[in-house]
């Protein structure tokens, strides 16, 4: 008998899930932005070229939009982990808050060297402000590992001893950090990062040239993110590929549900869509023994099936398993995508003008916030019903405060806003910039208001501000 | 010196921290608040603007760095403070939300009707959050927040007349210090202000005064164990304080700045230290001890070398940050004018600090 669920769970979870799924999006742009602005600010220096050194300023300015706006959503995390599961924290925060206490030192050194880099443009040699940038995407990646380190922990916790009256009695730092999780979450969360903002901002390119712009200067902005972003696919089916066979082995429940494995046993289908209803597949296409031989190289080898799992332990399958199947999905579609890149440079034909593979470009930014949030659902909905694996069960986490109910309807509604917000924010400045690249006679970067602050004839290193 | 000690400081540095560079923040957008209409107030606004710019997101770092101690060090006070105060912290976040996101867009917005809203939000919630906030500390200060999961009053814990009164309090303390900061600002930027803040960091020191002198009684009444310790232990400090502020008020007023941001900033820092030591050795009240609250000696351990690390590193950094914003705003371009440049274009009036240059 499954316990009865208290609406503050329900309230609890679906807040969580909408201010985590919302402020995912906006940590991946400040994880990997600030990488993609170095390039191009490092490609503008070195071949003294106006148009990549334009860019990298424009996009400086939208990794100090977003990652303005990443920063209160995720100063909202902080306090929800306390707001909503103080008890989670109350019994594990001596374990579970030590990842965050070096995250909070990353994103510390972000929110200062952005500010010193955005500063930079103006007032530090072009060599001074390139190297300012540096501390920037580091500490971005850093910041993603060890916040990623903390949601591994939930995974796979370690690195504590728990007494006799359930109270953390020692903790070993180290071990909690470097769970068995960490080593495969951290790079797929890192790849996600780098394929998300890669391809959205490729595809505000893809559709400049869709629009018949062609310049250098939006070609540029097309091929420095998409390019990052075609590397960092093909490494993410390896990646993700070795992290689905460790949650085979760690964490057999989700994968059952992953693959909607019904019946222990060898010789497993691999399911494409369909659901689980009462216990039984419905719907989706079967391809015999597939399952098996990607878990394990041979169509022998046995798997975990729900029905080995108590059924008060196991995770909604549905959700997991077509989250899933978007995940792979929409990620093969970003492969074959950079696949199809290579074939016209092969070809030589000239991809801004190959329209079909625009279009497909300019939707590669909204696949690949998908595949991520799919990929998202799946580890923590597929964690479920534990919030720390076989140790704490979410149920027993929630607050008993009344009115998550209320906080879940106002962040709904703030959140909307706040997405508007930033939405109608970043359009107006690509508007207005669009406005200066037209008054400039269509060569961006040569006058205006921002025309670049240092540029090829400064070759002696003394900004030109 | 224990490590439990040694963290409970650390703790309490940081709470310290942020409510110097987090208050003056919050006071700046009270008086952004306050400045009246958008003709009047345009470069009072700017100047403000100009203040906090660069360095409003480092600022609030802070409270992340207080909440993740708090968690890690001393988890069951956590759990009971986030559970009880689930009212006065969730509407302290949403001010947090409101502010940072109107902030971060007030310069990105193209129209005069756009520009407006973002800095009205901004300024209300600047108002607002510092409330909630002291209220929440005056509910821990008080001894209501019991341990366990939301076993505290969800109202009676914040609203009454103790909290009320911290809360009160502590936004007058974020305008004094502000006040106190802008002064400073305008001599060098915009001199004409330079009386139209010192009117405000009076204002605001009166009725911070008056607060405190009333806290006396509530607190006798409403709070009597709390104003035991206060007088017992923590009184020094709580004396220092005033006349910390007083003394830096007074030196404004006779046009002699030097060293006035050093003693207004010691006016905080004192009250903050005389709550502690009135508290000390426990962390709730009559609740629970340090000791009683502590993670094991592996979290705390790594807890400060996680300090330590952040010593090293971002006390440099912020100090560079600091020090090239004071530089560029000497030479007529602060960071904050740098962001906003970056995103308008010549001829639209910003309120981004454009207006002095």
């Amino acid at each position: 008998m499954v316990p009865a669920v208290p609406a503050e769970l329900l309230a609890a979870r679906a807040q969580m899930a909408f201010t985590l799924g919302f402020h995912i999006i906006l940590a991946c742009l400040g994880v990997a932005l600030p990488t993609i602005v170095l390039i191009a600010n490092a490609i503008g220096l070195r071949r003294h070229d106006p148009a990549a050194l334009l860019l990298a300023r424009r996009w400086s300015t939208v990794m100090a939009v977003t990652f303005a706006v990443g920063a209160v959503t995720g100063t909202v995390l902080s306090f929800e982990m306390g707001l909503l599961w103080p008890v989670l924290m109350g019994r594990f925060g001596g374990a579970f808050g030590i990842p965050f206490a070096v995250e909070g030192l990353f994103f510390f050194l972000e929110a200062i060297f952005i500010a010193i880099y955005i500063y930079g443009w103006r007032h530090l040699s072009p060599r001074a402000h390139l190297l300012s940038g540096l501390p920037v995407a580091i500490s971005g990646i850093g910041g993603t590992f060890s916040v990623v380190a903390a949601n591994a922990w939930m995974n796979q916790p370690a690195g504590f001893v728990l007494g006799p009256d359930g109270r953390v009695v020692t903790v070993a730092p180290l071990e909690v950090i470097f769970n068995r999780a960490t080593v495969y979450e951290v790079p797929h969360m890192l790849l996600a990062a780098y394929m998300v903002t890669g391809f959205l901002l490729a595809s505000v390119y893809a559709v400049g040239l869709l629009r018949g712009r062609a310049d250098r200067y939006v070609r540029l902005g097309f091929v420095i993110p998409f390019i990052l972003a075609v590397v960092a696919a093909p490494l993410q089916v390896v990646v993700g590929d070795i992290a689905a066979r460790s949650v085979l082995a760690d964490q057999p429940a989700k994968f059952a549900a992953m693959e909607l494995i019904t019946r222990t046993g060898p010789r497993q289908p691999e399911t494409l869509g369909g659901i689980l209803v009462d216990g039984q597949v419905v719907g989706g296409i079967q391809v015999p023994d597939v399952a098996s031989l990607l878990a394990g190289f041979s169509p022998d080898t046995v798997i975990t099936g729900l029905d080995a799992i108590p059924v008060d332990q196991q995770p909604p399958a549905s959700i997991v398993h077509l989250s899933w199947d978007a995940m792979v999905g929409l990620g093969t579609l970003l492969v074959l995508l950079g696949l199809w890149s290579l074939f016209l440079r092969w070809r030589r034909r000239d991809y801004a003008t190959t329209r079909w593979f625009l279009r497909a470009a300019a939707l590669s930014g909204v696949a690949a916030v998908v595949a991520m949030e799919a990929g998202w659902i799946v580890t923590e909905v597929g964690r479920q019903p534990w919030i720390v694996y076989l140790v704490l069960r979410t149920t027993d986490a929630v607050t008993h405060s009344a009115g998550v109910e209320a906080t879940f309807v106002a962040v709904v509604g703030l959140y909307a806003a706040l997405g508007i917000g930033l939405l109608v924010a970043l359009g107006g400045l690509a508007r207005r910039w669009a406005a200066q690249d037209a008054a400039a006679g269509g060569r961006a970067g040569v006058a205006g208001d921002d025309a670049v602050p240092y540029g090829p004839a400064d070759r002696t290193g003394g900004a030109a501000g | 010196m224990s490590a439990l000690q040694a963290t409970a400081i650390v703790l309490w540095l940081g709470l310290t921290t942020y409510a110097v560079f987090g208050g003056a923040d919050f006071g700046a957008g009270i008086w952004d608040l306050a400045a009246g209409g958008s003709e009047r107030g345009l470069r009072p606004r700017a100047l403000i603007a100009d203040a906090i710019g660069p360095v409003w997101e480092a600022n609030h770092t802070w409270l992340i760095f207080d909440l993740v101690i708090l968690q890690t060090a001393f988890p069951p006070a956590f759990a009971a403070i986030m559970s009880t105060l689930f009212v006065p912290l969730c509407l302290a976040a949403l001010g947090i939300v409101l502010r940072g996101a109107a902030f971060a867009f007030r310069p990105l917005a193209t129209g005069y009707a756009g520009r407006r809203a973002a800095g009205a939000i901004f300024a209300a919630s600047s108002f607002v959050t510092p409330f909630f906030l002291g209220a929440a500390g005056g509910a821990i200060a008080s001894g209501r927040v019991p341990v366990g999961n939301a076993v505290g009053d969800p109202w009676s814990s914040w609203l009454n007349p103790t909290s009320v009164l911290i809360g009160a309090l502590a936004v007058a303390t974020c305008a004094y210090l502000a006040a106190v900061f802008l002064v400073f600002d305008a001599r060098r930027q915009d001199p004409d202000l330079v009386a139209y803040f010192l009117r405000r960091a009076t204002l605001a020191a009166v009725v911070a005064g008056a607060l405190a002198v009333a806290g006396i009684v509530v607190l006798r009444v409403d709070a009597p164990s709390l104003a035991d310790e206060l007088t017992r232990r923590g009184w020094p400090l709580v004396l220092a304080s005033g006349l910390l502020g007083t003394a830096a008020l007074l030196l404004l007023r006779r046009n002699a700045p030097r060293g006035t941001r050093s003693l207004a900033v010691g006016a905080v820092v004192a009250v903050v230290w005389g709550w502690g030591l009135a508290q000390y050795p426990d962390i709730l009240p009559g609740e629970l001890s340090l000791a009683d609250a502590a993670a094991p000696a592996g979290s705390l351990d790594a807890l400060l070398i996680v300090f330590v690390l952040a010593a090293l590193l971002i006390a440099p950094s912020l100090a560079l940050l600091y020090l090239l914003d004071q530089r560029s705003r000497l030479s007529g371009h602060g960071l904050g004018s740098d962001v906003a440049t970056n995103v308008t274009t010549a001829g639209l009036p910003s309120e981004g600090g454009n207006s002095k240059t």
